[in-house]
């Protein structure tokens, strides 16, 4: 069961997500975040979703993608070099004898403490999944009271010119 | 330029695109578009239940090769039709569904008659499209035509708010439209090609199974041409029937759950098959791990998700049966391609061999075979009816003893398996197609699923012909139950039911019943000699299977035969 982050360009109209999730559930694929916005074309919105699966699955997931009518674009990003980044906003208990180990958390892991009140911190923290899992681990100790994750977004890598290397 | 209401701009654009009839029901959001329709020369079907107008427009599809249309109201109209709508999908067969919808003003708020069929018919059609104004309605209406006729064909739900059909637009006509999310592959990659070509060079004992998609491509002289090339026998899906010569001698009959021992075999035997325009379902496959195990697998089909979905594909080839195969015969023309004719006659001696000694069979006794009817009502319409048939028994008695010479005359529904689709079929069918007689093979159960439809062919005065193999039984899941449930008939027994030959009187059509084998020979020919529609009532052998039979989870050359 290999990780697949899918990049897609679709129709910027109303339904088209649920056309996207509705294949998802019906088919029995799991999607384990997903994320939408428009592009710089108001008509073209971006969906990065990230799915598991072996090879003939992720196969099938991304031809029967491809076979939407509003589905303009299909890229798997995991065959490809790619930067990912995932967004993560915590709130964390911060009693006063571990404030201090909280903010060294934060400072190793350079993410932004965005609220504070006497008896948390919400923090904001920007990496791969792997690094939002990291801190998790870390601050869990300190209880953690409420998280939200926006899922992964990724592009892939522009190709290094020849001069370059 | 002119400026129309949208109910006149969707006359226009259904004139544009040829359509001559449209199956509906009407109700209070579609009036306006009703009032419309009445007012040009396309001819509407009044049916009896929406699910009617969908399987009508269906089996008018296929019969004619062309887009059905069909036309209902809002909510329980619209949800009427779901079962009519999933089968076309299953089945890849050009729908347009319009439908009403409550004004846009009202929708989200619970409306009296208001349902999201959009929502509802998201995973059931190839596309569909909720119209917001009515000057979008034209580019949307072009677009559902598009779709629904092009690449791997299929249903389009247009839902029509009350609001968009009575107001004003500008209206011209549009051209073909082109979108750039949507563009189906017709024309096959070369290099696949030549591998095939490759493969079917070092092929002893080829086989190729022939599906829908050939019916759907016109491709069936291309494919008789490529079968005599390579004197390769040829099996079918049941969407396939039809698609080949069924009288040919290299003619393997269907294949699958309830196929020909010797198609089965030859799956299970040969070293190369080629899947064109198939899609390799369960009920084709039966034990996926043991489908075909000595063999190189070439897979055509126009849609890309069919291929490697079920089976894992050596050759896998994207594009529109018909081009492919010409491609393949030029490459095979080209190339002077010579069939090793030894090692031919070996295989086909092979199959002569499983044909000779389990051939098709059924017992005669003084109780009537459906076997036998459908035997007889073959020989009688000299095989050139066009038959539907409902689900289950009947479907798969009709698809083993009716042979089809050619393409678009066995309708059935396929996938979906839907009970109480063959009469409105029919009446679909004999819409399209006036001058052939059209027969529905039904059971007793279906034919009680969509029964009113009756009615429509009465008024119509549409001649289809109604073949009950009445069993007293749900039969086919009563066959599971004699079979693999120790007899325990649970809610299968259906005894309690009309006199269909006395209920299709009342419907004013003909009715006719026959309880002895000396009868049916008579019994059909006054049916189908008959001016107007008739029902023929059989009482056939209560407890009659359909064999061979594959079980449930088991290989296709595991056949229970009797």
């Amino acid at each position: 069961m290999q990780k697949h982050i899918i990049s897609l360009l679709v129709d910027n109209e109303p339904g088209v997500l649920a056309r996207v999730a509705g294949l998802f559930s019906g088919r029995g694929f799991n999607i384990e975040s997903l994320c939408v916005a428009e592009t710089l074309d108001p008509c073209v919105s971006r969906i990065t979703l990230v799915t598991h699966g072996d090879d003939p699955i992720a196969d099938q997931i991304k031809k029967q993608l491809n076979k939407l009518i509003n589905v303009i674009k299909v890229y798997d990003l995991t065959e490809t070099e790619h930067v990912e980044r995932e967004m993560a906003l915590i709130k964390v208990n911060a009693r006063a004898d571990h404030r201090a180990e909280i903010l060294r958390i934060v400072d190793i892991f350079r993410c932004n403490v965005v609220d504070v009140s006497p008896a948390h911190y919400t923090i904001e923290v920007t990496g791969t999944s792997d690094k939002l899992s990291a801190i998790l681990g870390l601050l869990k100790p300190m209880g953690i009271r409420e998280i939200a994750r926006t899922g992964a977004i990724a592009l892939g890598r522009e190709k290094k010119s020849a001069v370059g290397r | 330029m002119k400026t129309l209401t949208g109910a006149q701009i969707i006359m226009a654009v259904l004139k544009e695109e040829g359509v001559e009839t449209i199956f509906g029901y009407p109700g209070g959001v579609v009036i306006d578009i009703f009032d419309e329709l009445g007012k040009t020369d396309i001819k509407h079907i009044l049916v009896r239940h929406e699910q009617g107008a969908a399987h009508a427009a269906d089996g008018y599809a296929r019969a004619k090769g062309t887009v059905g249309v069909c036309l209902v109201t809002s909510g329980p109209g619209a949800t009427n039709t779901v079962s009519g709508i999933a089968s076309a999908y299953m089945d890849s067969i050009p729908v347009v569904v319009l439908t009403g919808q409550v004004p846009t003003r009202l929708i989200g708020n619970d409306a009296f008659q208001e349902v999201d069929i959009v929502g509802i018919t998201r995973p059931c059609t190839k596309h569909n499209y909720l119209v917001k104004r009515t000057d979008e309605l034209a580019r949307v209406l072009k677009k559902a035509f598009h779709i629904a006729r092009s690449g791997r064909p299929g249903p389009v739900l247009v839902d029509l708010p009350k609001d968009v059909t009575q107001g004003k637009a500008r209206y011209e006509p549009l051209p073909e439209p082109t979108m750039p999310s949507y563009n189906p592959t017709y024309k096959p990659n070369i290099k696949q090609l030549r591998r095939a070509v490759g493969l079917i060079k070092g092929a002893k004992r080829p086989v190729i199974f022939s599906g829908g998609g050939v019916i759907l491509s016109g491709a069936s002289k291309e494919l008789t041409e490529f079968a005599k090339k390579l004197d390769a026998p040829v099996t079918a899906s049941l969407m396939g029937l039809g698609s080949f010569p069924g009288t040919s001698p290299l003619w393997l009959g269907m294949l699958g759950m309830h196929g020909t021992y010797r198609a089965n075999m030859a799956i299970g035997a040969c070293d190369l098959l080629i899947g064109i325009g198939v899609r390799f379902d369960d009920r084709v496959t039966g034990k996926v791990e043991t489908f075909a195990p000595n063999a190189n697998i070439i897979h055509i089909d126009i849609d890309p998700t069919s291929i490697g979905k079920n089976i894992p594909v050596t050759v896998p080839i994207v594009g529109d049966c018909k081009i492919v195969l010409q491609g393949l015969n030029r490459f095979l023309r080209e190339e002077k391609v010579k069939i090793d004719k030894k090692s031919r006659k070996s295989w086909l001696d092979q199959i002569e061999k499983w044909k000779s000694t389990q051939p098709l069979r059924y017992e005669q006794t003084d109780v009537i075979k459906p076997q036998y009817v459908i035997e007889k009502l073959y020989e009688l319409t000299k095989g050139q009816a066009i038959i539907t048939t409902e689900v289950g028994q009947n479907q798969m008695w009709a698809a083993q003893y009716y042979h089809f010479d050619r393409p678009n005359c066995f309708i059935t529904s396929g996938g979906l398996g839907c009970m109480g689709f063959g009469l409105p079929a029919a009446i679909g069918a004999q819409v399209a197609c006036p001058d052939k007689l059209v027969v529905d093979v039904a059971g007793d159960g279906s034919i009680q699923m969509n029964i009113q439809e009756l009615a429509t062919a009465v008024q119509y005065n549409l001649p289809v012909k109604v073949v009950i193999l009445n069993n007293r039984y749900l039969g086919m899941v009563r066959q599971w139950q004699q079979l693999f449930y120790e007899k325990r008939y649970a809610a299968t027994d259906i005894e309690q039911a009309p006199d269909f030959a006395k209920l299709a009187e009342s419907y004013g059509a003909l009715g006719l019943k026959a309880t002895k084998p000396g009868e049916v020979e008579a019994t059909l020919k006054q049916g189908l000699d008959s001016p107007g529609p008739a029902f023929m009532d059989f009482w056939i052998a209560r407890e009659e299977c359909v064999y061979p039979m594959v079980p449930a989870g088991a290989s296709i050359t595991e056949m229970l035969l009797a």
